[in-house]
């Protein structure tokens, strides 16, 4: 049995304002509505993606309001 | 001014309506208080659903609640209503408050909880003395069990969300909060809460008394008992009580609307729309669902032939955009964004995108809340645009209908104290 592993990327709502960093800093995860919120891909992806999961890091460090987290997805594969 | 009439099934409701009942006359009509209980499992084959809205089991609440190792528990009677259209909850505890108080006072003893909090809007005045006074009459029979108290938090719309009034508990702040991982533990302190509506209580105050089985002898196989309704129409407000799945025709009716809608709003401010044609649809959600519709907290609106489905919704959307906590950005900044483009559709002018426009903006906006504030309006909004879709396309193309500047159908509170956004 192997371990399938994904991530994404989950928002604090009450935390965020809208500074728009993550859009920046990860535009392939992140996008922004029309008043600045981030808007953030739904679908999980591969751990193995060692770019994807760099622009994940750096926007949640780059978050002013710690708003970011990276949310691991551990699923079982038969 | 709000008004009950006689129904067949009358079970939380009073028969009187002109004061709370006594402990005395309480105990003259339903039994003695002082070996009131029930079990974890009378409460799960009773297969009662909370009457907030959401319709969650609640014995699935209480179970998860006795599987965590807790040295105090809470139990939190959810009495705040905010929704403007029903008027349940105070009805229920202006006439027949120790049925509530004897529901929470069983479901304390079942978690080994502590405390009762009751939780009544602070603009509820009458409502908040006839608890004290209930409360106190209680105290005079030194029963074993929890203590009560009342709690009167800010009646805001989201004020009653339960996060939110936990965290009022806590902080004195009626602030929805994010919680990602579910179920999420609602926590006083270190204490665990079961919070559950006021109506919710009155039927396990009857439940310990007689029964699973009785309780499950009205209404549908998946919400069983009863839904005390308020329904707006008329220019009248009314609470009646009626099994689940009651024709919506037959509830109207009972209620002395006689006039066939054009469309009704089921749920409250943040429910769905429902076409005036589908009167003998069932009022429980296993029938409402095909239609896209849901009972939420019980709340029927019949909006007559004569009104502008358009204007009722602009002026709903512009309330709940208020109503908005504005902590979370698609919230604050949507739905005032979706009530100006309701506001456009109501005149006519400049409106022609307006409506693309809410439907893009429904789509972006769901679901990016920490609450489901943002995700009701949504619902309210999508499923107007099915119901009054003529009207929204003639209101679009700036032909407004003759009763567009005359719509006052649905009762919306003053907010005094709404101040637009501002940046910090």
């Amino acid at each position: 049995m192997r371990r399938n592993v994904t991530f994404r990327i989950v928002v604090d709502p009450i935390r965020c304002d809208g500074f728009g960093h993550c859009a920046e800093l990860a535009p392939e995860l992140v996008t922004l509505d029309e008043w600045g919120y981030p808007i953030l891909q739904a679908e999980a992806f591969p751990q193995s993606d060692r770019e994807l999961r760099r622009s994940a890091q750096l926007a949640v460090r780059g978050c002013p309001r710690q708003a970011l987290t990276v949310q691991k997805i551990i699923a079982a594969q038969s | 001014m709000i008004v009950t009439i006689e129904l067949t099934t009358r079970r939380v409701l009073a028969n009187h309506l002109d004061h709370p009942k006594s402990l005395s006359e309480h105990e003259a009509d339903f039994g003695p208080i002082n070996r009131l209980s029930i079990t974890i499992d009378v409460l799960r084959d009773s297969g009662i659903t909370g009457r907030g809205g959401a319709a969650f089991p609640t014995a699935k609440k209480v179970e998860f609640l006795l599987q965590q190792r807790r040295a105090t528990r809470y139990v939190v009677v959810n009495a705040m209503e905010g929704e403007p259209a029903a008027h349940k909850d105070r009805m229920l505890l202006a006439t027949n408050p120790h049925l509530v108080l004897d529901g929470a006072m069983v479901l304390a003893n079942l978690l080994n909880a502590d405390s009762v909090i009751v939780c009544i809007a602070r603009e509820h005045v009458k409502t908040i003395t006839q608890v004290k006074a209930a409360i106190a009459q209680r105290g005079s029979k030194r029963l074993q069990g929890p203590s009560f108290e009342v709690q009167s938090p800010p009646g805001r719309y989201v004020a009653g969300e339960e996060s939110a009034l936990v965290h009022w508990l806590n902080s004195n702040e009626t602030l929805p909060q994010y919680r990602p991982t579910r179920p999420s533990i609602l926590q006083i302190g270190r204490g665990g809460v079961l919070l559950d509506n006021a109506e919710t209580h009155a039927n396990i105050g009857l439940i310990a008394r007689h029964g699973a089985e009785w309780f499950r002898s009205v209404g549908t196989t998946t919400r069983p008992g009863t839904t005390v309704t308020s329904v707006t129409g008329n220019g009248k407000a009314l609470v009646v009580e009626v099994p689940y799945g009651t024709p919506i025709r037959s509830i109207l009716s009972s209620a002395g609307i006689n006039y066939e809608p054009r469309a009704l709003l089921l749920g409250g401010f943040g429910g769905t729309w429902l076409d005036g044609k589908h009167l003998d649809v069932g009022f429980d959600d296993d029938s409402l669902r095909p239609f896209g519709a849901g009972t939420g907290a019980g709340v029927i609106m019949a909006l007559p032939h004569e009104s502008c489905g358009v204007a009722e919704c602009a002026r709903i959307v512009d309330y709940m955009a208020k109503e908005s906590a504005r902590q979370c950005g698609p919230c604050a900044f949507g739905l005032p964004a979706m009530a100006e483009d309701l506001k456009a559709l109501v005149s006519g002018r400049n409106a022609t995108q307006s409506l693309s426009r809410l439907e893009s903006r429904s789509d972006v906006i769901e679901g990016r809340g920490a609450c489901r504030h943002p995700d009701g309006v949504i619902r309210f909004v999508r499923t107007a645009l099915n119901v009054f879709a003529e009207d929204f396309n003639h209101h679009a193309a700036g032909q407004p209908c003759q009763f567009a500047q005359s719509a006052r159908v649905s009762y919306i509170p003053h907010q005094s104290d709404v101040k637009d956004l501002e940046w910090e």
